[in-house]
């Protein structure tokens, strides 16, 4: 020690120290920046899955999207939309719009899978954004599903109606019924909040949780309806409706059945 | 010859021994024998009052189990998807009648459902009576009876969708607590008082059911009872018929026939609720999720009864008032308190107001029939298409999105149509009651078309009028004739100035309007003159020769009546006839 301590003052440790600071920094720079190119491949897709998906992006999107998804008049811009936002609006039809208005309505959708999976690494390659949920975060058979309820009613029943049949926004838009949403739409949809849903990132909502509200909402889907008859689950608009028009026909009938016997 | 059955003995013993103590032989003896007139349309009260029973019955069932408590308990019954989570002990208790009680589900269904057809009853035996001005003298006190049970029966059904303390009752109570607010000056001390304190509190559940189990139905078995002696003692009205006057009653006896009919009416109607109660849902609960104040589902809305209310509130613009640092929400005062006020005190006041518009003050016992009253019965639709049209409001989101139109459209077109709709219907009703009152002129007149079709020698063809049967007779003479009311004179011969000449002059000139455009009945000698021209004309226009195979002929070719080489008219053929051919 007394060798450094004598020459400490040196003039030449203050380069020394310089370089190595600089080689430290560097150095670490260089392995964490060598480090991330590589995770971000990872999760966006490889060279030819990209290229594929420009393709398919320039023949059905990039007209109202923009040659560079940058955005048009007609259309928002995708950089950093994510591959989560693609695969949603692409796998529920949405997205390619067929006609203007006040949303885009679930339709059939004329992509393959490997399609979807290629314009989303498209997509995603041009900006950061939410992944593709992973199969491990849609497992849902853990979930506890009567909180999963509660959540449900806390944030989605007020659009999407309790029994998730959907429900009426402002001009013509609408939350859309749920009965036919897969748990990774519905997974999707949180993450990305397309059209007027809000979004419910993994900050607000941990991943726990929507795994939660994916499990109440296939229980909606799935349970029976245990009253018999459901009239559709839209409460007491159509159970008025039935009154009116079916039990009101029976009783009728019978008060006339019964009266006309006498004539 | 006495040979009586061992069972008319103890029949007749028994009705001995009770008569010697309540002297009950007397009063049967009157009673059972009373005769009602038969129709079909008589029975939509009876629907009210038989589903007003099944509700008491099935409403007692559900007291055993069903506990007014807002006492915050976890949940642990056989619902999985609601285990572990922290409700009320009513909604609790709701939940546990629904799925772990035997018959539970079937019973609270029925209930509802029942409750759903006491209300819907009601209105429908109302339009009757009032369509065929049934609420005349001397029945105005049981029309007036009938709205306040209608009423009643509102409330009693509101009370009941709230005790759940589900996610949608809790919503339909927040909105009622917020009509209570919104009366000016006492509001937030009425809404404090009634809910002791803030929303949704721990006490209104419970003070609610006694209003639902107790105060309501209390009420309404009393006025029921006054309603129905009031039919008995004034006797039920009738249609138009032969033989039918204001001073008799036709039809058939209490005992056996109505006894049978009214019996097997109640369990028809029983039958049906049951039947629906258990094959088809009605409010689950367990969907909408216990009550928390920040949660709501989309598409809330209250059962149909209050569907008028909640889509008047939808459809008003939002409109407010500060005076002196205090709001006044004319938002929800206006469709939410003034609306149902003006609705409910006209129509409890319509019988009152007709009798005044009139100057009608006889007795009433056969009913109109509705053509015969064009603004009576204009006015009645009115008021339904303006009813249907706040009901359409208070459906705006389903319709929304089951028919894929913008909500605010909807609610843009109902503000203009609840003002431009109900008039269209009034003209178009009593320009239809006219057209009706002029086609029955004509009947009596020329007889009934026959729906034949002659062609007359010369190319013409004609349709064949018949005479009247003589039910139609009686059923079309029936229409009787008034005046409106003179036009009152400014000064009497004397030259003192009438006092009263305002208001004589208005009622003078509603009067007209009442029944200035009436169609007249023609005179009974003008109607025998028609009657017989038509049963002559027909005669001689009858089919002249009878085919084996005239039923193919006429399906074929719309009727032969006429071959070449025989008589050309009819006259020609009596005269061959006669002549002996």
């Amino acid at each position: 020690m007394k060798f450094l301590a004598a020459r400490r003052r040196s003039p030449l440790v203050a380069s020394a120290l310089l370089v190595g600071a600089l080689a430290v920094v560097g150095g670490g720079y260089a392995a964490i920046a060598s480090v991330q190119p590589a995770s971000a491949a990872l999760a966006v897709g490889t060279e030819t899955q990209i290229d594929k998906g420009q393709k398919l992006f320039l023949e059905g999107c990039s007209s109202c999207h923009g040659l560079q998804a940058q955005g048009t008049e007609t259309g928002p811009t995708l950089i950093g939309v994510g591959a989560a936002a693609v695969s949603f609006q692409v796998s529920t039809g949405r997205m390619p719009l067929a006609a203007p208005g006040a949303q885009a309505p679930r339709k059939d959708n004329p992509y393959s899978e490997e399609d979807i999976a290629a314009m989303a690494a498209y997509v995603a390659s041009l900006g950061p954004g939410p992944a593709i949920p992973t199969a491990e975060q849609l497992d849902y058979s853990n979930a506890d599903m009567p909180y999963g309820g509660e959540l449900f009613r806390i944030n989605c029943s007020q659009c999407h109606q309790a029994a998730g049949q959907g429900g009426a926004l402002t001009q013509g838009k609408y939350a859309p019924n749920l009965m036919e949403a897969t748990p990774q739409v519905i997974y999707e949809a949180m993450l990305t909040g397309p059209q007027s849903m809000p979004v419910f990132s993994d900050a607000t909502l941990p991943t726990k949780d929507k795994q939660a509200i994916i499990a109440y909402i296939r229980h909606l889907q799935e349970a029976p309806s245990q009253g018999g008859l459901s009239l559709g689950k839209f409460g007491p608009v159509t159970e008025g409706v039935f009154l009116a028009t079916a039990i009101f026909a029976a009783l009728i009938g019978a008060a006339v059945w019964i009266g006309i016997k006498s004539r | 010859m006495t040979t009586t059955s061992p069972v008319e003995k103890a029949g007749g013993a028994t009705a001995t021994y009770v008569d010697q103590r309540i002297g009950s032989n007397k009063f049967l003896s009157r009673n059972l024998g009373k005769v009602f007139p038969d129709h079909w349309s008589f029975m939509l009260g009876e629907i009210a009052l038989y589903s007003f029973i099944v509700v008491l019955l099935t409403g007692v069932f559900l007291t055993l189990w069903f506990k007014p408590s807002m006492a915050e308990v976890v949940y642990d019954g056989s619902y999985v998807p609601l285990k572990g989570i922290t409700m009320s002990q009513a909604y609790q208790s709701t939940l546990d009648i629904s799925f772990d009680v035997r018959g539970g589900l079937l019973l609270r269904q029925m209930h509802h459902w029942g409750a759903l057809i006491f209300i819907a009853a009601m209105a429908v035996h109302m339009f009757r009576v009032f369509f065929t001005g049934a609420f005349r003298k001397p029945r105005e006190f049981n029309w007036l009876i009938g709205v306040v049970l209608t009423t009643l029966g509102l409330l009693a059904g509101f009370s009941g969708y709230s005790l759940p303390d589900d996610l949608l009752s809790g919503t339909g109570l927040q909105i009622a607590r917020g009509i209570v607010q919104a009366i000016p000056v006492v509001g937030t001390w009425a809404a404090f008082l009634l809910f002791d304190g803030e929303f949704p509190g721990t006490e209104f559940i419970s003070r609610l059911y006694g209003v639902h189990i107790l105060l309501i139905p209390g009420l309404i078995l009393a006025l029921v009872t006054v309603h129905l002696m009031l039919v008995w003692t004034q006797k039920h009205t009738q249609f138009p018929g032969p033989g039918r006057t204001n001073d008799n009653v036709v039809g058939y006896p209490l005992l056996p026939i109505y006894m049978a009919k009214a019996g097997g009416f109640f369990f028809v109607v029983f039958g049906i609720i049951a039947l629906v109660g258990g094959l088809v849902t009605i409010n689950p609960i367990w969907i909408f999720g216990p009550f928390t104040p920040d949660q709501v589902s989309a598409g809330s809305q209250p059962d149909w009864y209050i569907g008028f209310l909640d889509g008047a509130l939808r459809i008003m613009p939002n409109w407010e008032t500060v005076i002196f640092g205090w709001t006044i929400s004319w938002n929800i005062f206006i469709p939410a308190l003034i609306m149902p006020g003006v609705l409910f005190t006209a129509l409890g006041l319509y019988p009152f107001i007709e009798a005044w518009v009139t100057g009608d003050k006889r007795e009433h016992n056969i009913l109109d029939r509705p053509r015969n009253a064009p603004v009576r019965t204009g006015l009645g639709m009115m008021a339904i298409s303006f009813y249907v049209m706040l009901w359409i409001g208070g459906a705006n989101d389903i319709i929304a999105t089951a028919f894929d139109l913008s909500i605010n459209s909807i609610t843009l077109f109902l503000r203009a149509a609840i003002f431009i709709v109900p008039p269209i219907v009034f003209i178009v009703t009593r320009r239809t009651c006219l057209g009706l009152q002029r086609r029955d002129r004509e009947k009596l007149l020329h007889g009934y078309e026959s729906g034949r079709i002659l062609r007359l020698p010369h190319g013409e063809f004609i349709e064949v009028h018949q005479p009247l049967s003589q039910k139609d007779l009686a059923v079309i003479t029936s229409k009787v004739d008034h005046e409106p009311l003179p036009a009152p004179d400014k000064a009497d011969a004397d030259g003192v100035r009438n006092k009263k000449y305002r208001s004589q002059s208005l009622r003078h000139k509603l009067s007209v309007f009442f029944y200035g455009a009436n169609v007249p009945k023609p005179s009974a000698a003008e109607i025998e003159a028609g009657q017989h021209h038509a049963a002559h004309s027909a005669e001689i226009e009858a089919p002249l020769h009878d085919y084996e195979d005239a039923d193919e002929f006429r399906r074929a070719h719309g009727g032969v009546l006429h071959h070449p080489g025989m008589a050309e008219t009819n006259i020609e053929q009596q005269a061959e006839e006669h002549s002996g051919h």
